[in-house]
C-alpha cells in the first residue's frame, strides 16, 4: 500500500492497544498526538477509507459471545473451490482460510451455544460428505493483537 | 436501566456489539451517541464498557489496524504437539512473544496430534519461518512434532457476527 501519512501512523501506533475512555475521546486523542480534533477525525476517515484501520471501538472476546470453534476440512483438490464457496455462505462462518495442508480449509464457526455448533457441524458433514475436525479453544494464552509498525513502507 | 444490572443483560450487550461492530461514529462524543441508542446516559455507557473490559468480555477498546493492508501479508498457523504437563509453563511463554497474535490450547483428535496453536504474522515467508524456529527453540524437548500451515488465500473474513 502507499505510505501512511505520519499522523496516521502515529495514531495507529499510539492507540492500537487502547483509546481514552473519556467524554470526548477524539479530542483527547488529538491532544495526545498534538493535532487538532479535526485533523484527528480526518486521519481516522483516511485510515478507514484506505482500509488500513478495520475500525475503532470495542473488540469483543469471541468466546464470550456464545460458542465458537475452529473447524478444518480435508477437501480433495478438485472440490476445493466449490466446498470453500459453500462454507463461506454460512452466516455462522466468520473466517475462512485456505491453508497448505491435507486439512486445507480452516474456518471459525460461531453460534449461541455448543448445541448449535454441533448441529452446524452435522449439517456441514452432510452437505460436503467430509468429516469436520472440531477444535474448540480450551485455553487462551494471548488475546492481544498489536504489531510494531517500524520499517513499514 | 442502571449500569450495575447490565452485567447479566445479554440483550443490552448484544445491542452494544451491533452498534459498535462497524466502528464508533466519528462524532464529538461517541459514548453519548451509543447511550442514546441504548437508553443510557454517557456515564453509564462508560461504566458498562469498563466493566465488560474488566470482566474480559471486551479485549480492548482501540483503533484496530488491518494488518494485511499494513504489509503483514504472511501468516502462519503454527501447531505443536506439546507434553500436556508442560502447557501451563509453555503456553504463556509462547503467548508473550511479540510476533504471536493468538495462542490457544485445543484438543487432540484422531489424526490430529497438535494441542498448542500459535498464530504468527510477518512481512515475508522468511520472517514467519524464523518465528517458527524461535518457537521451536522455546519449546525445546517438550515438543514432539510441529507444522506450520500458511494461508494461501483468505476466502472470507468478517468481524464478529452475532
Amino acid at each position: 500500500m502507499d505510505r501512511l501519512e505520519p499522523l496516521d501512523r502515529r495514531l495507529i501506533e499510539r492507540f492500537q492497544h487502547g483509546m481514552p475512555l473519556c467524554a470526548e475521546p477524539y479530542r483527547a486523542m488529538a491532544e495526545a498526538l498534538g493535532c487538532s480534533e479535526q485533523a484527528l477525525l480526518d486521519s481516522l476517515r483516511r485510515l478507514q477509507e484506505r482500509d488500513a484501520l478495520s475500525r475503532i471501538g470495542p473488540v469483543f472476546e469471541h468466546s464470550r459471545a456464545g460458542a465458537s470453534t475452529l473447524v478444518a476440512l480435508a477437501v480433495p483438490a478438485e472440490r476445493l473451490e466449490q466446498v470453500a464457496a459453500r462454507i463461506s455462505q454460512y452466516p455462522e462462518v466468520n473466517h475462512n482460510y485456505r491453508r497448505e495442508h491435507a486439512y486445507n480449509l480452516w474456518f471459525v464457526l460461531t453460534g449461541p451455544d455448543r448445541a448449535s455448533l454441533d448441529r452446524l457441524l452435522a449439517e456441514i458433514e452432510t452437505d460436503t460428505s467430509l468429516a469436520p475436525l472440531d477444535l474448540p479453544m480450551e485455553h487462551s494464552y494471548r488475546i492481544d493483537l498489536g504489531f510494531s509498525l517500524e520499517n513499514l513502507p | 436501566m442502571s449500569a450495575c444490572t447490565s452485567r447479566y443483560d445479554g440483550a443490552l450487550i448484544r445491542r452494544l456489539m451491533e452498534l459498535t461492530q462497524a466502528g464508533l461514529p466519528l462524532v464529538d462524543n461517541p459514548w453519548a451517541w451509543i447511550g442514546e441508542q441504548l437508553g443510557l446516559d454517557e456515564q453509564a455507557v462508560l461504566d458498562l464498557l469498563r466493566q465488560l473490559q474488566n470482566d474480559g468480555a471486551i479485549r480492548r477498546i482501540a483503533a484496530v489496524p488491518n494488518h494485511y493492508r499494513l504489509g503483514y501479508r504472511h501468516n502462519g498457523m503454527t501447531v505443536w504437539d506439546v507434553d500436556d504437563a508442560e502447557l501451563p509453563r509453555l503456553g504463556p511463554l509462547l503467548g508473550a512473544q511479540p510476533f504471536v497474535s493468538h495462542c490457544y490450547r485445543r484438543p487432540r483428535r484422531d489424526g490430529w496430534r497438535y494441542n498448542l496453536f500459535a498464530m504468527v504474522h510477518g512481512r515475508s515467508a522468511e520472517e514467519i519461518e524464523a518465528y517458527r524456529a524461535q518457537i521451536r527453540e522455546l519449546l525445546g524437548e517438550a515438543c514432539r512434532a510441529d507444522e506450520m500451515l500458511v494461508s494461501s488465500r483468505i476466502l472470507k473474513k468478517t468481524g464478529l457476527r452475532i
